[in-house]
């Protein structure tokens, strides 16, 4: 049997969720760098239906990994199942998306194989023989190369937007599908998961806005906090924060940006001492036109801004306010 | 007055002597392991080692930012029901910073993993060495952050929890001790949350702002110069650690992949050229 790639997507209340699509590219990518064969697994309740659809995609084999104790997720029973499910078959390379799921239950997986995740993975290489894996480090200032030391198989976790989820390579026609029961003991899920909920209410919408002045730590205080308020004012846009604000009840959780928080892609983003670490990114990277202010020329915010100044916010922000008002008042 | 001797809390009359212990004293009464990192500050501006492979040391450390979270929440749950907080770092002698600033605030114990060469494994053996180093306790609960400003593996406490046969629960916000077990708030993607029930022991890695943070006195850096403060050499673990399973090859600056103008002047200039922007190309103006 030659070796083979598994890709492990992932599912909630029967939908796929898109990332599995992304996996799924960084799959067939690898595949056809590697020349190993690629199998896509969905793990759940029952789920042969979310099979099928991934079996549209080019795949050799689209596996319905099936426990009734898979749902409601718990980590135990996925790392038990998943354990069962991928000693039997042996892939060389297994591929999830990170998602909090996936994080949540795959170190557990890999060690109880005695095996390791290089997790949060942004590409690959192949170098000669080598393949290697490329993840941000120190909250993405820097990037690693990273490579596999012990034997397979070997995890990996891709972080969101790492791959185009648009670009998976549909088949010439349908993978066969294979149902896999795994069998979970009494006692194997100590965990008791309650119904997902959202905290209140949200009163605003940041998804509608057309300008967001959004604000890090690099505001300092809660009382600059006006500063940015002023700016949004005079632009006429909402305001928004990373995350370490809200926490500080600066300002309130529902103008949080990044994947705990809102998703918004508006004209203008304009970050304000923020440093772009990657939750934070992914809930605005869609935005069509960014604008950072960071006094770190280093900060990973400028590696996705169209605009950037290298300053203090706070010698660039005030008179920024007063050109918006004469422009404004101009015109 | 209950006193705490070793796991159990004994309560007395008032002639001190022992009063018949009943389960659900003695059931919370809790002992909770904290991992607390030391990484490079967050606007510290970091250069590559020769063999590129990591940063020059010389650069201002502070503690996880989670980590800390996870203190708090420790000293929280011992305040509430009585307890013990030990925390843990494994890194070279400069880490010891962390731990004394953990005793500081309130923890009662440290134990410090020595050694330059903790700073290069990976995430399973980095748990494989707190595994051996605390062998011989009995923890109810271990908190550590949901990960590393480094490394940023997030793996460090679930690996941890898998060695010691414990369930676990990751990115936790709220924390509360019911009589079997515990019950966690987990944070799910885009704003939703979930409760999840488990028993002890557990490993649970926190999230930063599950609390508000308090600040050492200065009483509590006095005291914490007594506190007791166990090393771990390298040696002591080795035997329980393998080769890394995964290495790092190379590190380096990220590569744009954006066209970013940069905006160059005075501030009064800047502002100048950002309306521009606006109005001409962003055409927001
Ligand atoms: C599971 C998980 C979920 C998360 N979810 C989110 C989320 O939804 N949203 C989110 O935002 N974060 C989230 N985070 C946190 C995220 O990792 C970062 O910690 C956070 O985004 C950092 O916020 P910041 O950029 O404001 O602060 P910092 O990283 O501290 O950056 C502050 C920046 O301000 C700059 N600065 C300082 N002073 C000035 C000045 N005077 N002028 C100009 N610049 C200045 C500094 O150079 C620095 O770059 C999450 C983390 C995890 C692990
Ligand atoms: N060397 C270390 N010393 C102390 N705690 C650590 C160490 N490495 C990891 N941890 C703990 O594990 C968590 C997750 O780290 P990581 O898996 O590297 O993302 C951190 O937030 C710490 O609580």
């Amino acid at each position: 049997m030659p070796d083979s790639i598994l890709v492990v997507v992932e599912q909630r209340d029967g939908k796929l969720n898109r990332v599995s699509w992304e996996t799924l590219t960084a799959g067939q990518a690898l595949a056809a760098a590697t020349g190993w064969t690629l199998d896509a697994a969905v793990v759940g309740k029952e789920v042969a239906n979310l099979a099928h659809e991934v079996a549209a995609k080019k795949v050799q084999r689209s596996y319905a990994v099936e426990s009734p104790r898979f749902e409601p997720y718990t980590p135990d029973a996925f790392a038990f199942g998943l354990k069962q499910f991928i000693e039997s078959r042996a892939p060389q390379l297994v591929l999830m998306p990170h998602t909090y799921q996936v994080r949540d239950f795959v170190p557990k997986l890999a060690t109880a194989m005695g095996r390791t995740v290089i997790s949060d993975c942004v590409g690959y290489k192949k170098e000669g023989d080598k393949l290697l894996f490329t993840r941000q480090m120190f909250q993405g200032k820097l990037a690693a190369d990273v490579s596999f030391a012990g034997p397979p198989p070997w995890f990996v976790t891709f972080q969101n937007g790492a791959f185009r989820g648009d670009k998976v390579e549909t088949g010439a026609s349908a993978a066969p599908v294979e149902t896999v029961k795994v069998e979970l003991g009494d006692g194997v899920v100590r965990e008791k998961p309650q119904a997902m909920f959202k905290e209140a209410k949200q009163a605003v919408d940041l998804t509608q806005a057309e300008i967001i002045v959004s604000v890090g730590r690099g505001i300092k205080e809660q009382k600059n906090i006006e500063l940015a308020k002023q700016l949004a004012e005079a632009l006429g846009g909402e305001i928004a924060a990373s995350r370490p604000i809200c926490d500080s009840g600066w300002l309130p959780m529902d103008r949080q940006i990044g994947s705990s928080g809102q998703t918004v892609a508006p004209k203008l983003y304009l970050a304000l001492g923020i440093s772009g670490a990657i939750q934070h990114i992914v809930g605005m990277k869609g935005s069509r036109t960014i604008i950072a202010v960071n006094k770190d020329s280093e900060a990973p915010i400028f590696e996705i801004a169209d605009y950037a100044v290298v300053g203090n916010l706070f010698d660039v922000v005030p008179p920024l306010i007063e050109e918006v008002k004469k422009a404004k008042a101009g015109s | 007055m209950p006193s705490a001797n070793g796991r159990q809390l004994i309560y007395t009359d008032a002639f001190a002597r022992p009063l018949l212990e009943t389960a659900s004293y003695v059931e919370l009464f809790l002992k909770i392991l904290v991992g607390m990192k030391q990484v490079p500050q967050k606007d510290a501006p970091l250069k590559l080692n020769e063999s590129g492979t990591w940063i020059r040391e010389d650069v201002s450390y502070e503690v996880n930012e989670p980590d800390a979270y996870a203190l708090e929440e420790a000293l929280r749950q011992k305040e509430k029901h009585g307890g013990e907080v030990v925390v843990i770092t494994a890194g070279p002698a400069r880490a010891q910073q962390v731990l004394r600033e953990a005793l500081a605030k309130g923890a009662d114990r440290a134990i410090h993993l020595e050694d330059t060469a903790f700073v290069g494994l990976d995430a399973f053996n980095t748990a494989r060495a707190f595994a051996a180093a605390i062998q011989d306790e009995s923890f109810d609960l271990i908190f550590t952050g949901l990960q590393s400003d480094d490394y940023g593996y997030a793996q460090t406490g679930v690996i941890l929890a898998e060695l010691l046969g414990w369930p676990h629960a990751t990115i936790i916000m709220q924390i509360e001790k019911k009589d079997a077990g515990i019950r966690v708030k987990r944070e799910l993607e885009a704003g939703y949350f979930q409760f999840v029930d488990m028993p002890l022991p557990a490993v649970l890695t926190i999230q930063s702002g599950i609390n508000k943070l308090r600040y050492a006195t200065l009483i509590g850096i006095k005291q914490a110069k007594n506190k007791p403060l166990r090393k771990v050499a390298m040696a002591d673990v080795q035997s329980s650690l393998s080769g890394n399973l995964q290495k790092i090859e190379r590190l380096y600056v990220p590569q744009k992949t954006k066209n970013t103008e940069f905006l160059e002047g005075s501030a009064a200039e800047i502002a100048k050229k950002l309306v521009d922007k606006l109005r001409n190309e962003v055409r927001v103006l």
